[in-house]
């Protein structure tokens, strides 16, 4: 029982992360119909944004800490955020009016280029880096063989509250009503007199900087980064999107969560090498089973 | 049939571009040096090992061309970058062989790149001397014929998996021993293979067996399941990239036993920063101590600092620096470049006193000589023990 329950934590909190990141694959969807395969990558240059800040002689004189948490949470999500923007700007926007195809063929092409160009010696190279300290690690809780550590707290209260933070702004605000009147149609949209543009900027921004911050959590887990590093991580929250049915917000965050445990489960009690198959076997049985997700509405769409 | 075709255009190419060469003004240089090959992971998981068996080769050479060279030419150090896949070791082999023309095949560290570059040496029919690789593949393929071209400097994995069962057993008086090994590494599968048979042979029992594949960073399932059993030690006989997160995730499941390893883990990156206090007093096996005070070591280790700003060797520097020697030699007493005689001489390296033991190339191909067991403490790797074959 016990160790159920601490793979069951593992699990939520890897799942936690997965939700953030598949986050900004939903939106992205909810709003072009399209599945900006450069995400994962974001992700990464996520982890390295965080890397070279913690590495500056100002955040190193603070020390792990309160402070520097805050400073490297700040510095990747603002820093993700923006390098969504330009890659939109840069990449799809030019494509808006052509096929579908033609965009997401672009995006293998934009994630091939960061991942290829951050392993040049003069980029981040291809080594794997070890990831300073944020905040030092301590141990919560310990019941028995049950054992909590702060990162895991850390890493739920973060991602529960910009999920939360998330929904009080498409909910609640005026650009938010804009995005949801624009994933709903968006020349429609358009023709209501709302700048599509400027919804489909803030779109990115929003859904990267989430893959930044899940990027720190992640590299605060598993201190080694490299710059290949977001592909499977955002394959699995890809699939958390699907799974939870893509353009849906709510069905992102559960579908991480799920997608986290399954991994954890099947690591645990079946075969460690199993643990990436049985998530690509998921995407596989809902496809067949329920193609809109868990929470996804009906209709077809060509991806 | 593509390879082929790719091995065909290459063939062309590289022998376009020699011929041009020769015709030209460096016609007559050709024979002024000795073009030794090395195929090595300069970058990616493993970067620090190739980096390392590098430098150790760079210093040989050094040393060696300062005192007049072999035959009378100077020795000339040929890398190329694997990237630590084994896609790139195969093109890298080819490369070297068909294009620059080595005389000797040094590389890898990594007995999966290895393997990938072993039959191409044989088919071309040029010497190679691997500085580190253990899998025993490498030098004997799996139906039991040995390699004729092939040869390596080091141990192999049996021994470093008997070593350590043996450590466990006798020094730490554990009984119960958990493994977790890399399951696509032939490297990792090796040792745990020959760690577990030597281990129950004693008495021991092997409670848990959890694998992972490299690239992986989550390990904490395998490490709730093997806590779950309460072992008195964790045999992890994987490489450095990885021993770093596994050591720090079973200390944050509140594993205390001490995690045992083989020589992938000997890097200075293994105990950087956090990773420090996580692997304090765990244990592994290797080719030397940088702490020997014999006077070959030292002046060895004093040589390098000075060469590569004061940086500690490696056992991967101290294997590349032997292999060199060891190649150089047999140049020596073959007295020419021709691969066949470099081959058997090397083949008739008897004795070789080496940084890393001495050396004798038995009839697999394989040296023989004793392996030590470090302790680390403060994130040093301190001598333990030293076990002979």
């Amino acid at each position: 029982m016990e160790e159920f329950l601490q793979q069951l934590i593992n699990g939520l909190s890897l799942g936690a992360i997965y939700a953030l990141i598949a986050l900004g694959y939903t939106m992205i969807y909810g709003v072009l119909r399209f599945i900006n395969f450069a995400h994962g990558d974001v992700f990464m240059i996520g982890t390295y944004i965080g890397f070279y800040v913690l590495n500056t002689a100002f955040v190193q004189s603070l020390g792990p800490g309160a402070e520097t948490a805050v400073i490297v949470f700040l510095a990747a999500m603002v820093g993700c955020g923006l390098l969504g923007v330009i890659i939109e700007f840069l990449a799809y926007r030019p494509l808006r009016n052509r096929p579908k195809l033609t965009v997401l063929i672009t995006a293998i092409g934009v994630s091939f280029f960061l991942e290829y160009t951050g392993q040049l010696p003069f980029v981040f190279g291809a080594d794997p880096r070890t990831f300073p300290t944020v905040v030092e690690k301590t141990t919560v809780l310990q019941a028995g063989g049950l054992v909590i550590d702060s990162y895991q707290i850390i890493i739920f209260v973060v991602a529960i509250a910009l999920m939360l933070g998330l929904r009080l702004l498409i909910m609640k605000t005026r650009i938010g009503t804009a995005l949801r009147a624009s994933s709903m149609n968006l020349k429609a949209a358009s023709l209501m007199g709302i700048n599509t543009n400027a919804v489909i900027s803030f779109t990115f921004f929003v859904g990267s900087a989430l893959a930044g911050a899940g990027a720190i959590l992640y590299a605060m887990s598993y201190p080694k980064i490299n710059p290949l590093m977001g592909i499977l991580p955002g394959l699995k929250a890809f699939i958390a999107a699907v799974l939870g049915g893509i353009g849906n917000i709510l069905g992102a965050a559960v579908g991480g969560f799920i997608i986290g445990a399954a991994e954890t489960m099947t690591a645990g009690y079946i075969s460690p090498t199993l643990r990436d198959a049985i998530v690509f076997a998921i995407l596989i049985i809902i496809l067949i089973v329920k193609p809109s997700g868990l929470f996804g509405r009906g209709g077809t769409e060509k991806v | 049939m593509r390879k082929l075709l790719f091995i065909l255009l290459s063939g062309l190419l590289s022998g376009g571009i020699i011929s041009c060469g020769n015709d030209g003004s460096d016609g007559g240089e050709e024979s002024d040096v000795i073009k030794i090959g090395h195929f090595a992971s300069m970058q990616g998981d493993i970067a620090t090992f190739g980096q390392q068996t590098n430098n150790g080769m760079l210093l040989a050479v050094e040393e060696i061309n300062a005192a007049g060279g072999v035959l009378g030419k100077k020795i000339e150090l040929k890398t190329e970058d694997t990237r630590s896949t084994t896609q790139d070791a195969g093109l890298a082999a080819e490369k070297l062989i068909s294009q620059d023309k080595v005389t000797v095949l040094l590389g890898e560290v990594a007995s999966s790149l290895s393997l990938v570059a072993a039959p191409i040496a044989e088919r071309e029919k040029v010497p190679m001397v691997t500085p580190a690789s253990t899998n025993p593949e490498v030098t004997v393929d799996k139906n039991g014929n040995v390699r004729k071209y092939v040869f390596r400097v080091c141990f192999i994995d049996p021994f470093q998996g008997k070593v350590m069962a043996k450590f466990a057993k006798e020094n730490l008086n554990a009984t119960r021993v958990a493994i977790l090994k890399d399951n696509a590494n032939d490297y990792s599968v090796g040792l745990a293979k020959n760690f577990q048979e030597t281990f129950v042979g004693m008495g021991g029992e092997i409670i848990a067996e959890q694998a992972y594949e490299a690239k992986q960073v989550d390990f904490k399932s395998q490490l709730t399941a093997i806590k779950a059993m309460n072992p008195d030690a964790i045999y992890v006989p994987g490489y450095y990239t990885e021993v770093s997160l596994i050591a720090e995730q079973a200390r944050d499941l509140g594993i205390t036993a001490p995690l045992l390893g083989g020589d992938g883990w000997d890097s200075p990156e293994l105990t950087k920063g956090k990773f420090k206090e996580a692997l304090e007093g765990c244990f592994f096996s290797n080719h030397y101590s940088v702490e020997d005070t014999t006077a070959l070591v030292k002046s060895f280790t004093e040589k390098y600092a000075k060469m590569f700003n004061g940086e500690a060797p490696g056992a991967m520097s101290a294997l590349g620096y032997d292999a060199m020697y060891i190649v150089a030699d047999a140049i020596k007493r073959a007295g020419s470049t021709e691969a066949e005689a470099v081959t058997k001489a090397i083949g008739e390296t008897r004795d070789f006193k080496g940084i890393t033991g001495n050396i004798t190339i038995n009839s697999q191909h394989n040296a023989e000589k004793s392996a030590v067991v470090l302790q680390i403490k403060d994130g040093k790797f301190t001598y333990f023990a030293t076990v002979a074959p």
